[in-house]
């Protein structure tokens, strides 16, 4: 793929999104502006029902925007390119296959049949604590363990850009801290660009770099806020005194 | 302590899993002996002339009967050409029912377009096609397989069709996201994830198989085991129509069971 440089890995550009249905049409989104640079997590953050998920579907593509472009590293995303990694709220690992075989899953899908890929994709399960369960199937992992393989198998065609669905939000409270935690550790340590979707302010702080704000449908960006926590990963960051004070501040910007 | 605890809750284990066997075992015992007891009682009627043995046969009148059909060879004539067309049949009906199935699955707008055809084919009770079939396909097997073809084809269509449908939004996105096109959404997911709804068709298919073959040999037939059934009743020989049924019998749950392990062996969980 030959990426622009001085591109920012996404781009949206005063996109927006009118659905059709046999009741009417619905303005989805309105102006959408914003770009995400290589390498950051942006968490994107809005009330309910505001259109969050069908950001992620104009980022990666499935969707096309009614006005505006959206740009991958300077043009067009493309489908079937391997350019962006799904996660969703539920790990939707095929019960049927092996930890191992779904991990392959985007590498068979992309009809990607080198040995180094399949090897990569093996060595990462092996580095974030998969290796011993590569033979299990999905029925026989926790619920931490299952997202955890989900986020391996979305990493195994190593994409350009993460699309996470509020991937946390059908895990139990405790198991939800420990895989936000184990992703954010992932995706930074692999240097990965993320666009996370979630209802949930503390998990928007705890996890990214930046944070979008969207208004109830139509969405629009209302506000954008650069956290500068770096690299703390989670848990440090909820201990952290700015903390609350993000809180506050997104909340009342949700509700406002 | 702690260990004299855990053994005691073992013991307690121990006469739980007994108890258990002793009831599965009971359970055996009463099938067998619930069986025996109404042949007994039948033997008994017919021995006793409380009622005619000529209307109501008798457990040993059929064991004769079965043992003469074995003798001159004819049994295995008449078993073998039901059996040949139930399986006849339930291969077809499986195999065009999936495909039509698969074909449905694929367009919407053909699946939109040919369901009402489909809710009447459903609905028409077939056996109202025997002289349409009988005129097309002639008195042989032919119309007989036909038959149970047409019995079965809707209700693999059907079953199979839901199963397709039935594959998790949520996974085709995921797979669309990672570039797939629709056949390799059909094979890694939709396929794999409907076996368990295709070993459900296959058990309904055996019973629809069953029913089509028998009653397409009722309509119209030369040999079978429903030319047997139909042949005895007309002749009054009550012998003949129970062996026969008797047979039908074994046949139905024999082809059932290899299904049964199918399921147990592919379906996990």
């Amino acid at each position: 793929m030959n990426k622009r440089t001085d591109a920012p890995a996404l781009e949206f550009a005063g996109v927006s999104l009118t659905y059709h249905t046999k009741q009417g049409e619905t303005l989805a989104a309105d102006g959408l502006d914003f770009a995400v640079r290589e390498g950051e997590f942006v968490a994107v953050i809005g009330p309910s029902g505001c259109g969050k998920t069908t950001l992620l579907s104009l980022a990666a593509g499935l969707l096309k925007p009614t006005r505006g472009k959206v740009l991958v590293y300077g043009a067009p995303p493309q489908r079937g390119t391997g350019q962006f990694g799904y996660m969703l709220q539920r790990d939707e690992l095929f019960p049927w296959r092996t930890v191992e075989r779904n991990i392959r899953l985007p590498l068979e899908i992309g009809r990607d049949r080198a040995p180094q890929s399949a090897a990569r994709a093996l060595a990462l399960a092996e580095k974030y604590g998969l290796g011993g369960f590569l033979k299990q199937y999905p029925g026989q992992l926790s619920g931490g363990m299952r997202q955890r393989a989900a986020l391996i198998r979305t990493l195994a065609a190593d994409p350009d850009i993460l699309l996470l669905d509020e991937p946390f939000s059908a895990l139990d409270y405790q198991t939800r801290l420990n895989v936000c935690g184990d992703v954010c550790r992932i995706i930074r340590s692999e240097k990965k660009t993320a666009l996370l979707v979630t209802h949930d302010i503390s998990e928007a702080i705890s996890a990214a770099d930046r944070v979008l704000v969207l208004s109830a449908r139509p969405a629009r960006v209302v506000a954008a806020h650069a956290l500068g926590f770096g690299d703390a990963p989670p848990l440090q960051r909820r201990e952290d005194a700015r903390f609350a004070g993000w809180f506050e501040r997104l909340w009342k910007e949700l509700n406002g | 302590m702690k260990k004299k605890a855990i053994a005691a809750v073992s013991a307690e284990h121990k006469r739980y899993l007994k108890k258990l066997r002793r009831e599965d075992g009971v359970v055996h015992a009463a099938r067998i002996g619930l069986l025996l007891l109404l042949l007994g009682l039948w033997e008994l009627v017919a021995a006793m002339q409380w009622v005619d043995p000529f209307i109501i046969s008798s457990p040993s009148r059929i064991a004769r009967t079965i043992g003469e059909l074995a003798a001159d060879g004819s049994l295995f004539y008449h078993v073998g050409t039901t059996l040949w067309e139930t399986l006849a049949g339930f291969a077809i009906a499986v195999g065009l029912g999936t495909g039509i199935a698969l074909a449905l699955w694929w367009s919407e707008r053909a699946r939109r377009v040919l369901e009402p055809y489909i809710v009447v084919l459903n609905s028409l009770p077939k056996i109202a096609l025997g002289p349409v079939i009988i005129i097309w396909f002639g008195t042989g097997s032919a119309s007989i397989v036909f038959m149970t073809v047409l019995v079965g084809i809707i209700v693999a269509t059907l079953n199979m069709l839901s199963g397709f449908l039935a594959a998790d939004k949520n996974k085709i996105l995921l797979l669309t996201s990672m570039g797939a096109n629709k056949w390799q959404i059909l094979t890694k997911l939709v396929l794999p994830s409907s076996l368990p709804d295709f070993i459900g068709m296959l058990k309904v298919c055996v019973g629809m198989a069953w029913i089509g073959s028998i009653m397409g040999e009722y309509i119209v037939s030369k040999a079978g085991l429903g030319y047997l059934i139909v042949y005895g009743g007309q002749v009054f020989r009550l012998d003949l129509v129970m062996a026969a049924t008797f047979i039908l019998c074994l046949l139905a749950a024999g082809m059932y069971a290899p299904v049964a392990l199918a399921e147990r062996l592919l379906v996990k969980k």
